[in-house]
């Protein structure tokens, strides 16, 4: 009785929570993020629903069969229900399945894209620094030997390679709106994970493994990169930042960036 | 086990020692799984093992091991001809048999660290040799112990067949462990 | 020999006894200061959460290192939390369930006189208790507790010291800890599988079994090989710390400005191995509990539990399918996409045994004359906190929506409503049920009803609003989110979480109440107080 109520009124709780507009995602800032948005969105209404019936109907029976003296019924199963149920939800779970997998296509599937700007990202304990491969717009081989993060050579770029000379290394994740960029992701040291909420995308960067992360961010502005694989006692101080720049404001700063490594 | 013993149907301890074999194939098992995928990941895996004398001497540790199964069903049956004396003495055998195999293998395991350098540490080859044989001999050494129980208890007339048996599966099994060992760890490491 | 004499005697046999019902009861034991134990650890993590920089001379007194002058660091912070996890999964989730309400009923249920091997019985609890002395050793040593999580991930937890403090002896000991736990887990497994196949009553069929037996012996099915992995992945670990072998860890690392002399190995190799052993594992854990609330249900509503076969058969599926699925904690991991879209749709079709059990659970009910024992709450409580923490796993299922979600507090909020709570009502519900049994007395009705209630209201106050800092992207195992603009906004749920949390502790004092006052003066029960048609009732 008491419980039955309990029951409704803890599931309306929560449900009446997923309509409050403080704790949400921040704006979409790109097409796939979008899609993620409508996608959740989807799943959230289906899902809510399973809930909603799942939980009422648990409520329902509880209340309804609350011992009032009557002769409990001898039923014991029935194949047909079971067999009806177990469909229905087969059906149900395996359209979500289906469904969820084209966001998911369109992040890791699609090919590279030979026009997108290609920046290393090198995650360790505990900062990130990004590479541009510069004028030539080819990456410097490294070598671990030469990594010095006092001289601000945390790549270890080889000096005895000239196509690294002109490598620009950054603190910050600048990048031009509206133009595909291809992230490498590298570790130096243990699993650490790049975030950015408003792009709606997160990846594991492992050392040993170089993995691309592509995107296309659309709206200028500053995001938070939070790192989000436990990576040691600084994980929670992991931080850095994606600058999206209007292209033109972004040329000029790579314009000058390039003349900064040019002098010696 | 007194307890057991009186309300467990027959065969209770053999099914037992079975589930064991099982889950312990299915640890060996998946050493082999790390072992596989580091390898196909590793493009210049060594091949350190030459045929003579490595091999020779990896073949002769395995025949020891093999026998060391035979005298095993040997102590079995003997068991089931309700000879004691004669199971007890092929029982140390079998444990003889064991004892040889893990002292040849020291001696190889000294070698190879000592004269050839291949170390744990030093390559991808070396850990998984060292964690997979290690492993099994550990798995040798502890049916010794098993084994030293079993001879006691059946020379002071105490345990039956079945529990004879159940040793027996366990040394078969190690044994079963090797014959995967050898051929995976050893002969794909030969020298081409 | 003099009475004091006879008394030892007497504690040392009952200590190492080798009867099914003293081994549950100590298993029961176990688990409960385990379970206190981790709740007060979750309860310094929520304070330290919300108050980041308050000194507390406790925290002093008890980790000199860890907080200094009271301040507590990161890295204590993270040695919690790991220690708080393993404690939870290990030894409250995988003991009390299944060694110690199994180890008690399992026999009795099955018309056996004991479980098969009673010595190896005695000798799984012993293993048992030495894996927890040596997991909290890791507090004592120095550089204090292990701050790598529950899962471990090398390389942070296979290259030692030089990855952070805790990360040398006290990741060792982690680790022996673990694999004494498996060792502890097989003894069991294979004691409660043979014991299943061998000692049912005559004419008993493996489909006249109880579901409780059910859920014990598939739980001891998925023990018997998630275990002997989970056994394989630590030893390789522990070489790669020991031996200096790099089963997982790749070239070329510099860490800590120190170049690592390693040769390539793979990361998310381990990844695979724990996992593999991860997600079965969290059926261990809910499985015994599905058993129990099944009969439970039937018991208090005058029914046969519905669809019995179809209950038993959802549990072999549930166990064999958690063995495909485990790439769902890996999708953002790095592993090939390909592999996630295989995953993702194995991992949604695990989610029909669970829902044809729900609806089963349902059907039970339906037409029943419902008798609203302690117990029936607890039950009724599980149902409800089934459905909401597993519906959450239909949304993490997707690797598209696992993007964002994967190691948010949306995750946090999914387990711990499925597992932090649910089983353990199924533990709560257990107790109410069979303390009768076992002690011979009533757990007090009323005082367990009124637990259940503040309970089941404080665990959605506590739980569900994680899931929205999950929405907001709140990242989990961070010490602190002072760091960041966006996690301030959060700061406010926090700490309504942190304050239903202390609440939902102190409820737990009811319980703890009720559990020794009736041991001793609790109401005396009759042979058979549920009128329930198991043998556990009627026996002896
Ligand atoms: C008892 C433990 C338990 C249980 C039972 C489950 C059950 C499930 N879990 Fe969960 N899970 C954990 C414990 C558990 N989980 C833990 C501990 C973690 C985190 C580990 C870590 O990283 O620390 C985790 C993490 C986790 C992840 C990884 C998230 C991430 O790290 O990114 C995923 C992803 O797929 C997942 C999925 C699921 C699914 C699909 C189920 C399904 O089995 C759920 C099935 C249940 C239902 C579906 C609801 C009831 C059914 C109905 C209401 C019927 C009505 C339906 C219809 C009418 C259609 N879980
Ligand atoms: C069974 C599992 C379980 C349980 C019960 C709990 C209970 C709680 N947990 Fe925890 N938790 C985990 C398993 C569990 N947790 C795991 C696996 C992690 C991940 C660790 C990692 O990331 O590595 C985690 C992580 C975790 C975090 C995230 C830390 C981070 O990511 O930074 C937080 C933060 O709020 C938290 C809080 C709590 C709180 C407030 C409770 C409160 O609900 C506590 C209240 C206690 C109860 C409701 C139980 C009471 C029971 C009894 C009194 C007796 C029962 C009887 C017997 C056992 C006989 N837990
Ligand atoms: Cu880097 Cu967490
Ligand atoms: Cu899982």
């Amino acid at each position: 009785m008491a419980i039955a109520i309990l029951i409704a009124a803890l599931a309306g709780a929560t449900v009446a929570l997923f309509f409050q507009p403080r704790w949400w995602f921040p704006d979409a800032i790109s097409a796939h993020a979008r899609a993620y948005d409508s996608q959740l969105v989807i799943t959230l209404w289906v899902v809510g629903c399973i809930f909603v019936a799942a939980q009422a109907a648990l409520a329902w029976v509880v209340f309804r069969y609350r011992d009032r003296g009557q002769q409990p019924s001898a039923a014991a199963g029935n194949n047909t229900l079971e067999l009806l149920w177990t469909s229905a939800t087969a059906v149900v779970f395996l359209a979500l399945a289906f469904a969820g997998q084209g966001i998911w296509a369109g992040v890791h599937l699609a090919g590279p894209d030979p026009a997108a700007l290609r920046i290393e990202t090198l995650a360790k304990q505990f900062a990130w620094t990004y590479r541009y491969a510069g004028a030539d717009g080819v990456f410097g081989r490294v070598d671990i030997r030469q990594i010095d993060d006092a001289s601000g050579n945390p790549f270890g770029i080889d000096s005895r390679d000239p196509k690294g000379r002109d490598d620009i290394t950054e603190a910050l994740l600048r990048v031009p709106a509206g133009r595909p960029v291809e992230l490498h992701l590298k570790s130096r040291d243990v699993i650490h994970n790049f975030f950015v909420r408003e792009l709606r995308l997160k990846q594991d960067v492992v050392p040993g493994m170089t993995i691309p992360l592509r995107f296309t961010a659309e709206t200028p502005g500053t995001y938070e990169v939070p790192c989000s694989e436990l990576c040691g006692l600084g994980h929670h101080q992991m931080r850095s930042s994606l600058v999206v720049l209007p292209p033109a404001e972004f040329d000029e700063w790579m314009r000058e960036a390039q003349q900064k490594v040019a002098q010696p | 086990m007194g307890v057991s013993a009186r309300t467990n149907p027959p065969g209770a301890k053999r099914l037992g020692m079975w589930l064991f074999v099982v889950s312990d194939l299915l640890t060996f098992a998946t050493l082999l799984v790390v072992y596989t995928a580091l390898r196909l990941a590793t493009p210049d895996w060594p091949h350190p093992f030459t045929l003579s004398p490595a091999i020779l001497y990896a073949t002769g540790m395995t025949i020891v091991l093999l026998g060391s199964s035979l005298t095993m069903v040997w102590a079995v049956s003997a068991m089931e001809a309700h000879n004691r004396p004669r199971t007890v003495r092929w029982l140390l055998a079998t444990i003889a048999g064991g004892t040889a195999f893990i002292v040849l293998h020291l001696a190889e395991w000294r070698h190879l660290l000592q004269v050839d350098h291949i170390t744990p540490a030093a390559s991808l080859f070396g850990a998984v040799f060292y964690a997979v044989t290690g492993l099994h001999m550990l798995h040798v050494a502890a049916g010794i112990v098993y084994l030293a129980v079993l001879t006691g208890g059946v020379a002071r007339g105490r345990f039956t067949a079945e529990d004879v048996e159940t040793g027996g599966l366990y040394w078969h099994f190690v044994d079963l462990v090797w014959m995967f060992v050898f051929p995976l760890i050893y002969l794909m490491a030969v020298r081409p | 020999m003099d009475a004091r004499g006879a008394a030892e005697g007497r504690t040392a046999v009952t200590l190492f006894s080798t009867d099914h019902r003293v081994i549950g009861k100590q298993y029961i034991g176990l688990a409960l200061f385990s379970v206190l134990l981790g709740m007060l650890l979750s309860l310094v993590m929520r304070f330290h959460l919300v108050h980041p920089d308050s000194k507390v001379r406790l925290f002093q007194m008890l980790w000199p290192d860890g907080a200094p002058g009271g301040q507590m660091t990161p890295e204590l912070y993270l040695s919690l939390m790991t220690m708080h996890g393993t404690i939870m999964v290990f030894f409250v989730l995988t003991t009390a369930p299944q060694s110690g309400f199994g180890n008690y009923f399992l026999p009795l249920q099955l018309g056996a006189k004991d479980m098969a091997f009673p010595v190896l019985n005695m000798l799984s609890f012993w293993t048992t208790a030495l894996s927890l002395v040596t997991l909290l050793a890791a507090f004592l040593v120095e550089g204090g507790a292990p701050l790598s999580g529950w899962t471990a991930y090398p390389p942070l937890s296979g290259l030692g010291k030089i990855t952070g403090p805790g990360q040398g002896l006290g990741q060792d000991l982690w680790i022996v800890s673990i694999a004494l736990f498996c060792a502890a887990s097989l003894m069991g497994a294979i004691n409660f599988i043979v014991t299943v196949i061998e000692l049912r009553a005559p004419g008993m069929g493996y489909f006249d079994m109880p579901l409780t037996c059910w859920g014990w012996f598939v739980t001891a099915l998925i023990s018997l090989f998630a275990f002997a992995v989970l056994l394989a992945g630590g030893i390789l670990l522990l070489l790669d710390r020991s031996a200096g072998t790099s089963f997982f860890i790749p070239a070329g690392l510099v860490v800590n400005d120190q170049a690592q002399t390693r040769s390539g190995g793979s990361p998310i190799l381990f990844q695979h191995l724990f996992w593999f052993f991860g997600h079965p594992e969290v059926y261990i854990a809910i499985l015994p509990g599905m058993g129990l609330i099944s009969t439970v249900l039937g018991v208090f509503s005058g029914k046969k539990v519905f669809g019995y076969k179809a209950m038993a058969i959802a549990m072999l599926a549930i166990g064999g399918l958690g063995f495909v699925v485990w790439g769902h904690h890996m999708f953002i991991s790095g592993m090939s996409p390909y592999s996630s879209i295989a995953f993702s749709v194995l991992t949604l079709a695990v989610g029909v045994p669970s829902a044809v059990k729900t609806f089963n659970w349902l059907a039970t009910l339906w037409g029943g004359r419902l008798r609203f024992s302690a117990a029936m709450h607890y039950a009724l409580g599980f149902v409800s906190l089934f459905i909401t923490g597993g519906i959450t796993g239909l949304v993490l299922g997707q690797p598209g929506l696992d993007i964002y979600f994967h190691d948010t507090y949306f995750v946090v909020a999914h387990f711990h409503l499925i597992m932090g709570v649910a089983a353990i009502f199924a533990i709560f519900a257990g107790l109410h049920y069979w303390f009768p049994k076992m002690y011979g007395r009533f757990l007090h009705e009323g005082l367990g009803k009124l637990h259940f209630f503040l309970t089941f209201a404080l665990v959605y106050a506590v739980f569900v609003p994680l899931h929205f800092a999950g929405f907001v992207g709140n990242p989990r195992r961070y010490p602190d989110f002072k760091e960041y603009e966006f996690l301030k906004t959060v700061l406010p749920l926090h700490i309504g979480v942190t304050h239903a949390a202390y609440t939902l502790a102190a409820v737990q004092l009811l319980f703890l109440g009720n559990y020794f006052w009736s041991k001793r003066r609790g109401a005396v029960a009759p042979a058979n107080p549920w009128g329930a048609d198991t043998r556990e009732w009627s026996d002896d």
